[in-house]
């Protein structure tokens, strides 16, 4: 369950003339904006380091300008870096030969796009079946092979139609299908729902949680949507300038921020929805109270102490032992935001 | 203060000089390689022939037809089809038929020449920016050096006829198509060449499977253009030879028969306004993928 299928090493990106002369600036320790203005380099990636776990979505957050999309296009390698290794499966994606390269792609990871990427001039089935055509399977297969894609994601009755006959989320669609049409157990999507308005950005977000329960891939999944990242990823990296500043799972960053621009981050999120019970209890064998299951929200759990007229409750694994307690008062302190309940104001 | 008033120039003897040395260079170089070069065209020039034979020779309610059909697959527009019969009926009524072929003829051929020669040049300059920096000079040169200029050296080397004439009006028409072809796949959207990529697509899957399908509405204006162009030449071409509508509009100018040379200028123009329209007609159904109908 928790091995490593993506490892990202002592990942550089300099972009410039001459970025490997650039780069002992870079080992030197100097600034991005130093860096820019006395010697006219952009410092796209600094030290990254990254361990992506199989079968789990990871997201890596960030806002624009921060590197994310550079970063996810070094797993697949539309981005040459300037020093460092992408290890999938043991290989390493940057020594790779162009034939190694394409099966790679064609095989093992595929992409889906900010702005779709779909190709304007072929239908919605010849679009899904762009992977399959590329890697020279018969029309014929392909076709059977992704119309059950094109079933999938909602897209029945639409296989004829072209990429600018479909509204935004069903280009979308159209996008995620394509990528799911060739088997790959990687799926690298690049802000894929940014595009979208909110409700069916949500709609999308479903689609993909329900895809992950039955295929479960391993998923790398960019957004500057901290409620997106939060709702979705199994792990998240958050990257500034170019450098990750905090990795972890969603809980542990709520609950212990790195430093004060990812506690100003999450200052505005709703906590009480996105914490969990297991992040803030108490370990015990034995607890009275409500009983409730460590991913409950504490939003419902605060809603089943009262309705159970308790002030403190059991919480439950998942063959129903019971491994910690969870009082309303802690709950409640966790829900507050952390610069309140600290000696002051920690961000100005 | 003469050096301010007279430009300083090459001595008289020296201009002179330049010049012999420039002519019989090229006078000796077209005696050594001009039939090995005639040589090399002979199977253009036979297709020419052929062809042209095959338009004039072919009884003319076939070529109707034929004209006919074309049109009505490039337009699928009843209208493009009636205008195009009425109009070449006028030109055969007015006892230009047999010219419009041999015009139709060399026009074909020199525009199936410019698409052979062009679009792989396009492709090569969209490939290299180096390329593209050497091209583009020498099309611009193409595009602007008086026809006549080039006619002497074409002549030198292969004499009078339809190679000759054919090569001035290719040199004039090509540019077109090369420009557009090179334009139109540097103009292909980033991100979907980026997701061609991304799935492993290698260069000729990439070349063939979207750069030149996305690119092909450009392609085709330019091949609209070549067209044109090729027309627009007919005149000149007939003053080394080639036979065609231009012949009679040549014989009109040197002797002031103005009904002779509105005839046959007039039939020119008809002939280009049927391609153009039927050829746009074909772009604009090539990119009706564009249009966003029909969702709801």
């Amino acid at each position: 369950m928790t091995d490593i299928k993506i490892e990202i090493r002592d990942l550089y990106k300099v972009f410039g003339n001459n970025p490997e002369a650039a780069m002992k600036h870079v080992h030197a320790g100097i600034s991005k904006q130093d860096l820019l203005d006395h010697h006219g380099h952009v410092l796209g990636l600094r030290d990254i380091n990254v361990k992506i776990k199989s079968k789990r979505i990871q997201v890596i957050m960030g806002l624009s300008g921060s590197g994310k999309s550079t970063l996810i296009r070094h797993i697949n390698r539309l981005i040459e870096p300037t020093e460092g290794e992408v290890i999938v499966d043991g290989d390493n994606v940057l020594a790779m030969s162009t034939e190694e390269l394409r099966d790679f792609r064609r095989h093992k990871a595929s992409m889906v796009f900010q702005r779709f990427g779909l190709l304007p001039h072929r239908t919605v089935s010849q679009n899904v079946a762009y992977g399959l055509s590329i890697q020279g399977i018969s029309e014929g297969e392909a076709f059977e092979r992704s119309q059950r894609w094109i079933d999938r994601v909602g897209l029945a009755g639409f296989e004829q139609h072209f990429p600018a006959q479909l509204s935004g989320g069903m280009q979308q669609r159209v996008g995620l299908a394509r990528a799911l049409a060739t088997d790959a157990e990687i799926l690298l999507m690049d802000e894929a729902f940014s595009a979208l308005d909110p409700l069916i950005r949500t709609d999308m977000q479903n689609i993909l949680l329900d895809l992950q329960e039955e295929l479960h891939k391993t998923i790398v999944f960019i957004t500057h949507d901290l409620d997106e990242a939060l709702r979705i990823g199994d792990e998240i990296s958050i990257l500034r300038d170019g450098e990750v500043i905090q990795q972890g799972d969603p809980q542990s960053i709520i609950m212990k921020p790195a430093d004060d621009y990812i506690s100003d981050f999450i200052k505005d999120i709703n906590r009480g929805r996105v914490l969990e019970v297991r992040s803030i209890m108490e370990k015990a064998n034995r607890a009275t109270g409500p009983k409730m299951g460590i991913k409950t929200p504490l939003e419902d759990a605060l809603q089943q102490l009262v309705n159970a007229g308790k002030d403190s409750g059991a919480v439950v694994a998942d063959d129903g032992k019971t491994i910690g307690k969870i009082s309303m008062g802690n709950a409640i302190a966790a829900m507050a935001r952390p610069d309140r309940v600290n000696e002051g104001p920690r961000y100005k | 203060m003469e050096f301010f008033s007279e430009f300083p120039e090459l001595g008289r003897g020296d201009l002179r000089d330049f010049k012999k040395a420039v002519d019989f260079g090229f006078r000796s170089f077209s005696r050594a390689y001009g039939e090995g070069i005639e040589n090399f065209f002979d199977p253009l020039l036979q297709f020419m022939i052929w062809f042209e034979r095959l338009l004039i020779n072919s009884p003319w309610p076939i070529i109707l037809a034929a004209i006919a059909g074309l049109a009505w697959l490039g337009s699928r527009s009843w209208k493009l089809v009636l205008g195009s019969v009425i109009c070449f009926i006028i030109i055969g009524y007015f006892g230009m038929w047999e010219n419009t072929m041999a015009t139709l003829a060399i026009i074909s051929v020199a525009t199936l020449v410019c698409i052979g020669v062009g679009i792989p040049l396009g492709i090569w300059m969209a490939k290299s920016n180096r390329v593209q920096s050497i091209i583009t000079p020498v099309l611009d040169v193409m595009q602007t050096i008086p026809s006549f200029v080039y006619l002497i050296p074409v002549v030198m080397l292969l004499g009078i006829g339809k190679v000759p004439g054919l090569i001035a009006v290719c040199i004039y028409a090509a540019p077109p198509i090369v420009r557009l072809t090179n334009l139109g796949i540097r103009l292909v959207d980033e991100e979907v060449l980026e997701a061609a990529d991304a799935f492993g697509a290698n260069y000729k899957q990439r070349l063939w499977g979207v750069q030149i399908p996305l690119a092909l509405p450009n392609i085709f204006a330019g091949v609209n253009q070549t067209i044109m162009m090729a027309l627009a030449m007919v005149v000149i071409a007939s003053m080394i030879g080639v036979r065609g509508l231009g012949v009679p509009v040549l014989q009109a100018v040197s002797n002031q028969y103005l009904a002779l040379g509105l005839m046959n200028g007039l039939a020119i123009v008809a002939i280009a306004i049927i391609f153009d329209r039927v050829s746009q007609k074909y772009g604009q159904r090539l990119q009706a993928y564009r249009k966003g109908s029909g969702h709801d």
